[in-house]
């Protein structure tokens, strides 16, 4: 067997390695530098990365080569093992994007006084006097920047692989340092790290059935790459139930990824264990990136046997948005609200994957699935992200003050903030003129479209039930006093923060409004993402 | 006329205005401003009435790309409907601004006075907005924005209760919207199907859509509409809301909002689907007379003054409605003067039980009683108001509920019937409640001045300081003692109008007496809509509702009449 040397087009794929580089060079930077330099360091790169890694990706999403008559556009590169195409490159802005939010997140200090929210020595177990040795000595852990650029690399090749084993590796190379990420917290130690351990097991399970998932399809096909089995699916009919199994194996690995029902037991733990700046990074550009590799996946390796996996794809759906907006309903923390509002979008999103409108079903100018999808994960993205970082700010002696009591009367205290977070809240309620609206409006077209209507009425259903609690926090804020004898510690107050967290929220805001309100931009934007590479 | 952008500039300046007021740093500046902002915007909405042309159609249209991707425009216009419900609401929110000011309404405490005005304008634009939009995206988009200046002025001032008063309107207005939303989007995917997407209410009327596809869309439409106009069966946030709500914050859901229900009515469900329409016509003409008779039995049996105010309109709507479903000229004719005239008649009623219950520190009517001798003017406008309600004759609703139930017995003599008994049942609410409130022994003279001095209490303007929870303990203590001081009140608590209060109300008096007396202008903004109306909605139906004789007869005798 003659061996090949393989072509790499590096220039496409400049930002996916960019951001792997930094990170290495951030383990290097942690190695060699001293304490004391290493977070003015370490942040300054890790802006510096994501920075150039999205330039970049502007600049290759603005000379891909058009194929397929235009109707997409980008290459096949590292041997077909990525793709690079106009979706592709939409989801890398977009998670790269929002990982700058989650990064000044991460690196807020003031609202600690004067230390970051990750704990100060991981490895000092609580209560112990290592941890108080690390705390009094105000250490904390600068290695959160390299791994959060790990998952970001991650979640770039995620979305991007074009065939099972990449798809597999960039799955663990998000996952674990998410894993670790979550179990850091400064505070609430045990929790985080409960949150942590459950996180990993269920994730580790999860990879073991796409890994078998994979290897069923293999099988199948005869092929990793997503066009051999797009092929196979095409012309082979004899191996139905090795296809049909593998093909669900896979959907529960990436089911469980973005939290959809019934493997979204994981979310609100997580979620609320987490230390906030990673929840609200992981639960913004997680579900990006697990939706474009789901969209991916089942849109061009499955895309000819849709009729096999549709119906699954409504159960889910529905099942998705019933719980998260019913669950949600009885919460009493802001951090699980949230999360199982997470749970009620990825079962919105599902609507807008199940219709698999492409352009050319479509009447000219109609919205398309794929359009539709990476519309709502903007808005979805922002909304949340902005979400979580009003969280990190409500705090009362005891650190960040969750419980829905405590949020009462904020909109007098501090009418701003409290005006952003009912903003966020309103968008992903979908209230118009707001991104959320018109996110909303996109999945619930295209899977009309595609006559999913029973899906819809549940969408609508569900969004009713979701207004219901997210219009009760704005009436907690605004309307309600908090009770009377409270002690004055336990009372949440707004912490003021540095620029970091107020421009994240700023900016957040402002994506909002603009994007609800002149939403063509990025309509447009994602238009002419075109279709994905087969 | 002209390119220049009239109507854009009417949605805008209140618009402006409430940012303005929001901004401004003093209570006094900032009401002041907001007032001028009203009566600014009373006056451009003046300058598009005089340049409206009679039989001209969609008017001073405007019509930009706003989402390409979605077939949507920012497109508006006015016709002879939009005109009317513009002028109801520009005329009514700088009222609801002025009785805002001299009976210090809205504030309290807690320097939020500027947040009332402020939403107030911010109400009145997003209300324009709804009227004048002639792209369904675009009146979807503002019909659901009209809620948060809504929630916020409802949960932000009144009585304690509000706020669970404000999650309930927005929960049943969010739900009917969100069926609506649905509906929009059926629009879409129908029109999509047709060739190229668009939301162009001109666009959509010309669609030819698949009977179940009609009726479908138009049930989404309708129970938004029925949820907001609001008729039975969901219109059980209307009289929490009246209640707990200021009257100021009612006359501008009920009088403006609400139209926007009945307002929907006609300008989508009539034009868009009109055999759809015809087909539900039986479910909806029970519904207009359940809400006709049931809300004017509520309303009898209120012991709450500003709710048995909202449960009239309960009733009124189901006219109102029946008049719309009834399929003829003077139903027609008769519910669009009856969205003018019940906004002016309710108006005036809402604002006047406002000023009693100012005066008796209570709303619950047991407890009132004698105010006829002490505040004469009060009682006299607080009667014509509630005359006004029960369309008496001389009054302008009369004449719009006289069309009203004309055609309900040419749609059905039976229907007639049962929507006459509306007019017994409103004669016993409005003169049992002007009974018990104004007239019998003058109230008690005050046994201890101390009782008195609490009934001055923020009983119902409670400090916008206060919350529904968090206010408990401030709210009970309010509560037992108006109890205590049960039919008590001093004589200064019980003073007669003041001249500016009887100024604001002036207005209101007069468009009820001067349409009652002479209702042609009115007639004659809203009959070539009518006749347009009719027209499309004849275009595939040959057996018209009523018996063409009939109608040219009652015609003849209806147009003679005024």
């Amino acid at each position: 067997m003659e061996f090949v040397k393989p072509t790499i087009e590096y220039a496409e794929l400049a930002p996916l390695l960019i951001v792997l580089g930094g990170a290495c060079l951030g383990v290097a930077v942690e190695a060699f530098l001293p304490r004391s330099l290493r977070r003015t360091v370490q942040l300054v790169l890790t802006t510096v990365v994501l920075l150039a890694a999205f330039a970049t990706t502007i600049w290759v999403a603005t000379d891909l080569a058009e194929v397929a008559g235009g109707a997409a556009r980008g290459l096949l590169t590292a041997e077909g093992t990525i793709v690079v195409d106009g979706p592709t490159v939409f989801l890398w802005g977009l998670v790269l994007l929002l990982s700058l939010g989650g990064v000044a997140l991460f690196a807020e200090r003031r609202i600690e006084g004067g230390v970051s929210a990750f704990a100060g020595q991981a490895a000092a177990l609580p209560g112990t006097e290592a941890e108080r040795e690390a705390s009094t000595r105000g250490w904390e852990h600068t290695e959160v920047y390299p791994l959060l650029l790990f998952a970001v690399g991650g979640m770039m090749l995620f979305l991007a692989s074009n065939d099972l084993l990449t798809m597999f590796v960039a799955l663990e190379v998000l996952s674990l340092p998410l894993y670790l990420l979550t179990g850091l917290a400064r505070r609430r130690r045990l929790l985080s790290q409960e949150a942590a351990l459950k996180y990993f097991l269920l994730g580790a399970f999860s990879s073991g059935f796409f890994l078998y998932g994979a290897a069923l399809v293999y099988g199948f096909a005869g092929s990793m790459q997503f066009s051999a089995i797009a092929e196979a699916v095409r012309n082979d009919t004899e191996n139905q139930a090795l296809l049909l199994v593998g093909m669900g194996l896979l959907a529960v690995g990436l089911l469980f990824k973005v939290g959809a029902a019934p493997f979204q037991g994981w979310t609100p733990d997580v979620y609320q264990g987490a230390p906030t700046a990673v929840t609200a990074f992981m639960s913004a550009a997680t579900k990006v990136a697990a939706f474009g590799a789901l969209l991916r996946l089942f849109y061009v390796a499955f895309g000819s046997d849709r009729w096999s996996w549709q119906p699954m794809m409504w159960a889910v759906a529905i099942l998705t948005m019933v719980v998260g907006a019913v669950v949600a309903v009885s919460q009493t923390d802001v951090k699980r609200m949230l999360a199982y509002s997470s749970v009620a979008h990825t079962g919105f999103i599902l609507t807008g994957v199940l219709g698999v409108q492409g352009a050319g079903e479509l009447a000219d100018g109609q919205i398309t699935s794929l359009q539709a999808v990476l519309f709502y994960l903007a808005a979805y993205g922002v909304a949340t992200l902005g979400a979580f970082a009003v969280v990190t700010l409500v705090r009362d002696s005891n650190g960040e003050a969750t419980h829905f009591d405590r949020w009462a009367g904020l909109g007098r205290r501090s009418p701003w903030l409290a005006g952003a977070f009912g903003l966020y809240l309103l968008s992903m309620a979908g209230i118009p003129l707001t991104a959320g609206f018109v996110g909303k409006w996109a999945v619930f077209t295209v899977a009309l479209s595609a006559g999913a209507w029973p899906v819809v009425l549940t969408a609508i259903a569900s969004s009713i039930v979701a207004i219901f609690f997210y219009v009760r926090y704005i009436r907690i804020m605004f309307f309600t006093e908090p009770h009377a004898g409270t002690p004055a510690g336990e009372v949440a107050s707004v912490t003021t923060p540095s620029l970091l967290t107020s421009a994240t929220i700023a900016a957040g805001v402002l994506a909002t409004v603009v994007i609800g309100v002149v939403p063509g931009p990025v309509l447009d934007l994602a238009a002419r993402a075109g279709d994905f590479i087969r | 006329m002209s390119d220049f952008p009239w109507l854009t500039l009417l949605i805008v300046v209140p618009l402006v205005g409430a940012v303005v007021v929001a901004a401004l740093p003093r209570a006094e500046l900032a009401k002041l401003v907001a007032l001028l902002v009203s009566v600014l915007t009373l006056g451009l909405g003046v300058a598009v009435a005089l340049q409206h042309e009679l039989r001209g159609g969609m008017q001073l249209t405007e019509t930009h790309d706003w989402i390409s991707a979605f077939g949507v425009h920012y497109a508006l216009g006015v016709d002879g409907l939009s005109l009317l419900m513009v002028l109801l609401t520009v005329v009514l929110v700088p009222i609801v601004l002025a009785y805002s000011w001299t009976h210090d309404e809205g504030p309290g405490a807690g320097g939020s006075p500027r947040a009332f005005f402020a939403w107030a304008l911010a109400l009145e634009a997003l209300s324009l907005a709804v009227f004048l939009a002639t792209d369904v995206f675009l009146f979807y988009v503002v019909f659901e924005a009209t809620l948060i200046p809504a929630y916020f002025l409802i949960g932000g001032f009144g009585k304690a209760g509000r706020g669970a008063a404000a999650v309930k309107f927005l929960m049943f207005q969010l739900g009917g919207g969100l069926v609506l939303l649905g509906s929009v989007i059926g629009l879409y995917v129908v029109s999509a199907q047709a060739g190229e997407p668009s939301y162009l209410h001109s666009d959509l009327a010309a669609l030819d859509m698949s009977t179940s596809a009609e009726r479908w869309i138009l049930a989404g439409f309708l129970i938004a509409f029925v949820v907001k106009a609001p008729l039975f069966p969901l219109h059980t946030w209307l009289a929490d809301t009246t209640e707990k709500a200021t009257p100021g914050t009612s006359v501008l859901l009920v009088c403006v909002l609400d139209k926007i229900g009945t307002y929907g009515m006609l300008r989508f469900c009539l034009e868009l689907f009109p055999d759809a329409s015809q087909w539900a016509t039986p479910l909806v003409v029970t519904l207009a007379l359940i809400s006709i008779v049931y809300g004017a039995l509520l309303a009898i049996g209120q012991d709450d003054l500003l709710r048995l105010v909202g449960l009239t309109s309960l009733s009124h709507f189901g006219f109102i409605t029946l008049g719309i479903f009834a399929f003829s000229s003077q139903g027609q004719s008769g519910a669009i003067l009856y969205m003018v005239n019940h906004g002016l008649g309710t108006a005036a009623l809402f604002l006047t039980a406002g000023h009693v219950v100012a005066r008796r520190g209570t709303s619950s009517i047991s407890r009132m009683g004698g105010m006829e001798k002490l505040a004469p003017v009060l009682a006299g406008l607080f009667l014509l108001a509630g005359l006004a309600t029960l369309s008496l004759p001389g009054l302008s609703p009369f004449v719009s509920e006289l069309l009203v139930i004309i055609a309900a017995f040419d749609y059905h003599w039976w229907v007639g019937a049962i929507a006459v008994t509306g007019i017994v049942l409103a004669a016993i609410y409005v003169l049992s409640m002007y009974q018990r409130v104004m007239t019998g022994p003058g109230p008690l003279v005050a046994d201890d001045a101390a009782a008195g001095e609490h009934l001055e209490d923020p009983a119902h303007r409670e400090p916008a300081g206060h919350g529904t929870a968090g206010g408990g303990a401030t709210a009970t203590a309010t509560h037992t003692d108006t109890r205590a001081g049960a039919a008590v009140a001093t004589p200064a608590a019980a003073r007669d109008l003041r001249p500016h209060e009887v100024a604001v109300l002036t207005p209101l008096v007069v468009g009820l007496v001067l349409f009652g007396f002479f209702p042609m202008p009115l007639f004659d903004v809203a009959n070539p809509y009518v006749e347009d109306l009719m027209a499309r909605v004849d275009v595939d139906d040959d057996a018209p509702a009523v018996p063409p004789g009939t109608t040219v007869e009652h015609e003849a005798a209806g147009e003679g009449a005024h």
